[in-house]
């Protein structure tokens, strides 16, 4: 196995950079998606259409579009920069951290949701009998139970972001299905290097279920 | 039990029909590809999306200096244009191709490499290309200036994108894109200074009608690409019999006239033809 030895640190560096965009991304969607599904829930009604039009919106458009859009339409027409004219590296980077948490927001909204609808709606209607507010019910009341019974399928979510993260190649962050493609291009060993890169990502992938599944039994209410 | 009867019954169709498909295609295969010579037609692997190059045109048709060399080279082999049947040969698909026999032979700017020798054989070369900048027709880059101060754009994972990184420009700032299209966009609108990849890639996008008079080469040669016809590995025969079509082609004049129809609106100041096996490092 001389092409590992051979590109051993760069592999390792290009996986590092992997797991920095979906862990920025992950971060970045569980906040939005979050905000998001209040939103949807919310009583007010600008809001709840909001929130319905985004998520409808933004998870029907293919990854690949939002995230070449982020580098095509705002970086080279708009010339939207993230803080960070001049480095192209840095740049492209993080326009696709928007790109991928803009996408994956929409599905954590969606997971979270359907944990807001598992709780009965009794705690709602006692927590707003003593007297607290939409914002005080959803942060006191209904998000931490909604949160414990969707850590299933939020790990889905994650893992899903994860391997997502390769369509940031399309716009030349160095990440893994980018070295993928050189090790290709300069080796000529399409499914050695394929087998690879797709064992790596399983290496990431497969603790994440693990552990976030043992996790989402832990914490899971019982009712 | 029932149900365990009714998933194992569509366990076995599912089976059954993947077999199906899969004796099917191998039929498929097995009348295409072969040895060549007494078959009646011949396969041929292109770039279907390089302007100049290899460009599978709206209406069906095939244009550029690779499908016209093939062409050639087909009919020295005795087969006529029709019987030239042409598939897509995307990069990192060329190998494969060549190894499970679903094309006779690879023209698609296949660059002779040392990896890629030990896995096919290569006739040629029938090009000599050189890594090189397209610009604004306005803008300007002098030879021997130093690039790392410049924003360059090439295809994502390409050669051309890694020599930048490695060894021409390693402080440039590189956008890598999925098409040499989007790069274009970008340097025609000035975020981005230039196009990086071989010559002759770019002098086809210079060449084509819609950029005509925009774009110009900056003629810096700053690698070689040497590009050949890729064969099966150990077909020696059909090496020999490409490599002396490639050699008439040269010599009755055919090769030049190609050149100027396709790539020839560019100002491209293309290398002479190669002499067969002299690959330059």
């Amino acid at each position: 196995m001389d092409i590992i030895s051979e590109y051993d640190s760069q592999i390792l560096d290009a996986f590092w950079v992997t797991v920095k965009l979906t862990l920025l991304s992950g971060l970045f969607s569980l906040v939005w998606g979050t905000v998001l599904a209040g939103m949807r829930v919310s009583p007010v009604p600008l809001m709840r259409g909001f929130g319905a039009v985004y998520v409808n919106v933004v998870r029907n458009i293919p990854l690949t579009v939002i995230i070449v859009f982020c580098a095509l339409g705002l970086a080279d027409v708009f010339g939207v920069t993230m803080g960070a004219r001049g480095n192209f590296d840095a740049q492209y980077f993080r326009l696709a951290v928007l790109g991928l948490s803009a996408y994956t927001s929409a599905f954590v909204c969606e997971a979270l949701r359907s944990g807001i609808n598992t709780v009965p709606v009794g705690q709602a209607e006692a927590a707003r009998a003593i007297g607290l507010s939409f914002t005080q019910v959803l942060r006191l009341i209904v998000l931490p139970q909604a949160f414990r019974s969707v850590v299933g399928p939020l790990t889905n979510v994650l893992i899903a972001l994860t391997k997502n993260t390769t369509v940031a190649a399309a716009i030349g962050v160095a990440e893994a299905s980018l070295l993928m493609k050189e090790m290709i291009e300069n080796e000529a060993q399409l499914l050695l290097i394929s087998a690879i890169f797709a064992l790596g990502f399983v290496v990431l992938t497969l603790p994440t279920g693990l552990f976030l599944g043992w996790v989402g039994k832990k914490v899971a209410v019982r009712r | 039990m029932n149900l365990r009867k009714v998933s194992a019954a569509a366990a076995c169709a599912l089976a059954l029909s993947v077999t199906a498909a899969a004796c099917g295609s191998d039929d498929d295969d097995s009348g295409d590809s072969g040895d060549g010579g007494s078959k009646d037609s011949i396969t041929v692997g292109i770039k279907f999306d390089q302007p100049g190059l290899g460009l599978k045109e709206p209406d069906g048709s095939y244009s550029g200096f690779d499908v016209d060399v093939a062409t050639y080279v087909a009919k020295e082999l005795g087969y006529s244009a029709d019987q030239i049947e042409w598939k897509e040969a995307i990069s990192a698909d060329r190998e494969t191709m060549l190894e499970r026999g679903d094309v006779d032979m690879i023209a698609a700017t296949y660059s002779i490499t040392d990896e890629r020798a030990q896995k096919v054989d290569f006739a040629g070369p029938y090009l000599l290309a050189h890594q090189d900048l397209l610009i604004r027709a306005d803008d300007d880059i002098a030879k021997g200036a130093d690039l790392n101060g410049k924003t360059l754009c090439s295809v994502t994972g390409s050669t051309s994108a890694q020599n930048v990184k490695d060894t021409i420009a390693p402080k440039a700032q590189l956008a890598e894109r999925a098409g040499y299209s989007e790069c274009l966009d970008a340097v025609a609108n000035g975020s981005i200074d230039a196009l990086t990849t071989d010559d002759s890639i770019l002098a086809g996008y210079a060449a084509q009608d819609e950029n005509k008079g925009k774009f110009k080469l900056a003629g810096l040669n700053l690698s070689n690409e040497n590009y050949g016809i890729g064969v099966q590995k150990g077909d020696e025969k059909m090496k020999s019999d490409i490599d002396a079509a490639l050699e008439k082609m040269v010599s009755d004049g055919s090769w030049e006239k190609f050149m100027d129809a396709n790539l020839g609106p560019a100002n491209y100041d293309y290398e002479p033809a190669p002499k067969i096996g002299d690959i330059k490092e």
